[in-house]
């Protein structure tokens, strides 16, 4: 196990050292000390090395992730893994907004809440949150799952694509085109992996799903409302 | 007894053909009016400007012997690997999606021939791209459609997409005809529906939290390229000095002349400024942060020959950028294609319903019959050729006003035409030392 | 756009501490706000009937004793002054009102920054560091403090343009944001007999504030009217007598966090600002919901 101390060698100094370890070093496991809320933390990771954070983050961490399998002792700031390609996040308190925006891939866990926008634009991540998610979660969410524990507040799923949505609590108001969908078979099957994945304890059926009503695909103009 | 002689038939003015027409396709679809390109009216201009010109104080250079550099270097303040260009032309974002591949390798071909650079659109970067463009800046709008670490550090630039003149505050919208297999697979769509973009991005909004994104890529590509920001004609002197406090290394700035893919028509002519307008209040937020030359300026929207070169940088710009001329270098509404634009109900030069996906000319479509209509080869040759007529006359035109290198050109060198020219370029109105604003009146 | 911090002590032992405390906060939102810096702090309260302004000028060397002299003998009043930087702290026992119409009429180059009984407001252009060491506020001692950095978006940089903007006796606002139909709003508000200074959003929402309690709202109230009447992007951060309060937009995508601990309750545009506070690791931590009033310690 390796230290870095961002009081020592500050962001610049983290994401320089994480980024320039040779291809197949063996030095996988690093932390990461006294992060301060300081932003941009272990970015544009791309090999699979361990990362423990002790401390909350702020914006930024752990964006456009690659391989990398990171964890956050703390709360974690706007934009958490954001464009994620692949590997693990995971934020044991709170995450703030438009958490794993526009990521397209890996897995996304928050242990405590997110903030509005989770999964903003969301292009294949997986997102599991064990607590709430605020206002306009998963707006033109295009591909992936957002397994929410808690409640959804405002708007969830507004312009939604493809993207498919689990709750367990309550919905505090759909957006526009987003809809309550069957629970099949493969949704159960996928929303167990995920759940599993993430070390909950909820059961599938304990959710229900939603997703696009498909009705924005192609401009109508009795649909002009929604737009 | 004699007849009553007739008054004429008027038209008004005010409901003009056009106005009449558009208000009967309102009426029978319910849906607004979707076109390409950028503003079409007619607006003050770089016509409405003229270069002075050498005298009896000022003296030529001789042509070709005496040198009249052409060369810029765009991202000097931050990055590891500022990018060196040839000539002071690039090639605006353009999507894969809304152009053919074809069209976007010819553009590479073409920009790498004049030692110039080609940007990527709201699609993502292509293969056939980064492969034929020496020099490729990559990009970063709200949507993120394509977006990924690898593209960025394989990228010689970064732009970061806040606007564009065709529509300030509106996002990429390109309709099922042209979500192709590859494009839906690209942007992560489905096949066949029409993409609604974002309009703002999706985890920062304002240029204090911009600061906090630019980091975030400086860090991801071990600050190595030059971070652009790209602005429509909106409020250009805060939009320029809120860039250069965000951290930019270079700032785009297009105005409503500048083209779009697709988009309603009342934004494209309602709402952004004319690029004449734009220019001077961005070199002066530039000059009173002393960045000017710092920070670069590059200006696109209706840059057409070296005359507009030459008369955007004598007004401070550092480079320009084209995109509609530079379509119809590769040969966008050719009238080689007359019979085929009548059948789309249109004539050559007016041909702007690109978002249909139909384009004779093989470039603004993704049908693969119409694509292949254009040889990327002999398409990327005639766009260097185009832009070596733009480099020569923008030479000519500093040579003859005594400069040695076209960054020299100043706002003294030129005259206006119109009242409106003068104010907008703030230089005098030919055959006066008025300059409308300045001096109390 | 900007940075905003606020610091409210809850345990009256760190009250000595709290320029210290505060300082890294502000500092930490530099780069949020290259432009100018402003705090407000309450501390040394007055009696009740006197009243505390905070005057500016920017002469640094200017002669504050004449307003000292001149206010007396015009308003046959009582008055202290005490010059800090290119600020002037003037305690007297003339009518707010009455000081206010004599400093416009005999000394229009005389900035009143803020007044009330407890509250004093410093800000410049210039960096936070600067701003923080120029009104040697290090040692400051005082129950609260709001603090601002500012990137100018459609206004001057200008020290009038800096805020906190004071709203009334006591009040002050800080803003994090761009509103967008302030200009309307200003000739509205120039029409109920507001005066302004600049051209800035934030002095409108101020001003509109200041109205609204003089017309007789509840603090609560008037920042429930903002919400409805106010466009754009906005954190605001309210100072008052005895605390502070909190509102985010109902689109809030301007970014807002708060933070509690037995000792203090802190808030602050990056949780950076608050890292730096004692305790601040285990501290409660959470984000103010949008289009909701929150408020601490009582309110005017």
């Amino acid at each position: 196990m390796n230290e870095l101390d961002v009081k020592t060698v500050g962001v610049r100094g983290i994401n320089l050292h994480l980024n320039g370890l040779p291809k197949n070093t063996n030095e996988k496991h690093w932390v990461i000390k006294n992060p301060m809320g300081q932003h941009s933390i272990a970015v544009g990771l791309s090999a699979p090395l361990q990362v423990d954070i002790n401390g909350h983050v702020g914006f930024y961490c752990g964006g456009m992730n690659a391989h990398a399998e990171l964890t956050i002792h703390g709360h974690a700031g706007v934009g958490t893994a954001e464009n994620m390609m692949s590997g693990v996040v995971w934020v044991k308190g709170n995450s703030s907004e438009s958490a794993g925006a526009t990521g397209n891939g890996g897995l996304l866990v928050i242990d405590g809440d997110a903030s509005s926008r989770c999964g903003i634009s969301m292009k294949g991540i997986d997102i599991v949150v064990g607590g709430n998610v605020g206002h306009m979660s998963a707006f033109m969410g295009q591909r992936g799952n957002l397994v929410i524990c808690g409640d959804a507040g405002d708007a969830l799923g507004d312009s939604i694509y493809e993207a498919h949505l689990y709750v367990k609590g309550k919905v505090a108001s759909l957006g526009a085109d987003c809809i309550e969908k069957e629970m099949r078979s493969e949704h159960i099957s996928e929303l167990e992996r995920l759940l599993k994945a993430a070390k909950r304890r909820e059961k599938p059926a304990e959710f229900r799903r939603y997703g696009s009503a498909r009705k924005l695909y192609n401009f109508s103009v009795d649909h002009a409302d929604a737009y | 007894m004699e007849k009553t002689p007739p008054t004429l038939p008027r038209k008004s003015a005010t409901f003009d053909d056009y106005t009449l027409s558009e208000i009967r396709r309102a009426a029978s679809t319910g849906i607004y009016d979707i076109r390409g390109g950028g503003a079409k009216r007619k607006l003050p201009h770089f016509d409405d400007l003229l270069f002075l010109g050498a005298s009896i104080s000022r003296y030529p250079l001789e042509g070709y012997r005496e040198k009249c550099g052409t060369n810029v270097v765009l991202g000097t303040r931050f990055a590891k690997k500022p990018i060196e260009l040839k000539i002071p032309i690039t090639i605006a974002g353009m999507s894969f999606g809304s152009l053919s591949a074809q069209a976007k390798e010819a553009l590479g071909r073409g920009a790498t021939i004049a030692g110039t650079s080609t940007t990527t659109g709201d699609g993502g970067m292509t293969v056939e791209e980064r492969g034929h463009s020496e020099i490729l800046v990559y990009q970063y709008l709200p949507s993120r459609y394509g977006m990924n670490p690898d593209d960025l550090r394989r990228a010689d630039a970064i732009e970061i997409v806040i606007g564009q003149g065709a529509k300030p505050g509106g996002g990429g919208m390109l309709l099922g005809q042209k979500i192709s297999d590859r494009v839906a697979a690209m942007r992560c769509l489905p096949k066949g529906i029409d993409q609604r973009s974002a309009c703002r991005h999706p985890d920062w909004t304002g240029p204090d939290d911009l600061e906090i994104k630019i980091n975030e890529l400086r860090e991801i590509t071990n600050w190595e390229k030059p971070i652009y920001i790209k602005i429509g004609g909106a409020r250009p002197y805060y939009d320029v000095a809120l860039a250069v406090k965000a951290g930019a290394d270079v700032v785009v700035l297009d105005g409503m002349q500048g083209g779009t893919a697709a988009t309603q028509e009342v934004f494209i002519e309602h709402v952004g400024q004319p690029t004449l307008a734009c220019i001077r209040p961005a070199v002066r937020a530039l000059q009173e942060l002393g960045m000017h030359r710092k920070v670069q300026l590059i200006v696109s929207g209706g840059i057409r020959n070296g005359a507009d070169v030459a008369k955007a940088l004598a007004l401070g710009v550092d480079a320009v950028s084209i995109g509609t001329a530079a379509l119809v270098a590769l040969g966008d509404n050719d009238p080689h294609w007359e019979s085929e634009y009548n059948a789309l109900g249109t004539t050559a030069g007016a041909y702007d319903d690109w978002h249909e996906g139909k384009d004779p000319a093989g470039i603004t479509t993704q049908n693969p019959d119409l694509a292949k209509r254009l040889d990327p080869v002999l398409a990327g040759k005639r766009l260097s050729n185009y832009l070596k007529v733009m480099t020569l006359e923008t030479q000519t035109i500093a040579r003859a006003n005594g400069k040695s290198h076209v960054h020299n050109l100043e706002p003294e060198d030129l005259c206006a035409l119109t009242v409106e020219a003068a104010a907008m370029a703030q230089v005098p109105l030919a055959g006066t030392s008025w300059i409308p604003g300045k001096g109390g009146y | 756009m900007c940075g905003i911090v606020g610091l409210y002590l809850k345990n009256p032992k760190l009250k000595p501490k709290l320029g210290k405390m505060f300082k890294p906060m502000i500092i930490e939102m530099t780069n949020r706000g290259p432009d100018s810096a402003g705090v407000a702090i309450y501390r040394n309260p007055v009696k009740k009937a006197e009243t505390k302004f905070s005057l500016a000028h920017n002469d640094g060397s200017y002669d504050w004793k004449k307003i000292d002299v001149g206010l007396e003998k015009a308003l046959r009043c009582d008055c202290r002054i005490k010059k800090i930087g290119n600020h002037c702290i003037l305690v007297t026992n003339a009518k707010e009102p009455a000081v206010v119409a004599w400093l416009k009429q005999h000394h229009p180059e005389v900035r009143v920054v803020g007044s009330g009984h407890t509250i004093e407001i410093f800000k410049e252009t210039g960096l936070p560091a600067n701003v923080y060491d120029k009104f040697n506020l290090d040692e400051a001692s005082g129950t609260h403090m709001i603090g601002h950095t500012r990137m100018a978006t459609e206004s001057a940089v200008t020290t009038a343009g800096s805020h906190p903007f004071a709203t009334g006796a006591d009040l002050c606002l800080v803003h994090n944001g761009s509103l967008s139909n302030h200009n309307r709003l200003r000739e509205n508000l120039r029409r109920e007999g507001i005066d302004f200074q600049t051209e800035n959003d934030t002095e409108v929402a101020a001003a509109y504030m200041t109205w609204k309690l003089r017309s007789g709202a509840t603090l609560k109230q008037a920042l429930e009217d903002g919400l409805r009447d106010l466009d754009g992007f906005y954190t605001f951060l309210v100072g008052t007598a005895d605390g502070f309060a909190v509102v985010r937009d109902p689109i809030a995508c301007k970014h807002a966090v708060m933070a509690e601990t037995d000792d203090w309750v802190a808030m602050a545009t990056e949780y950076r600002a608050i890292a730096h506070l004692p305790g601040a690791d285990d501290a409660k931590i959470w984000e103010p919901e949008p289009s909701m009033i929150y408020t601490w310690g009582g309110h005017a």
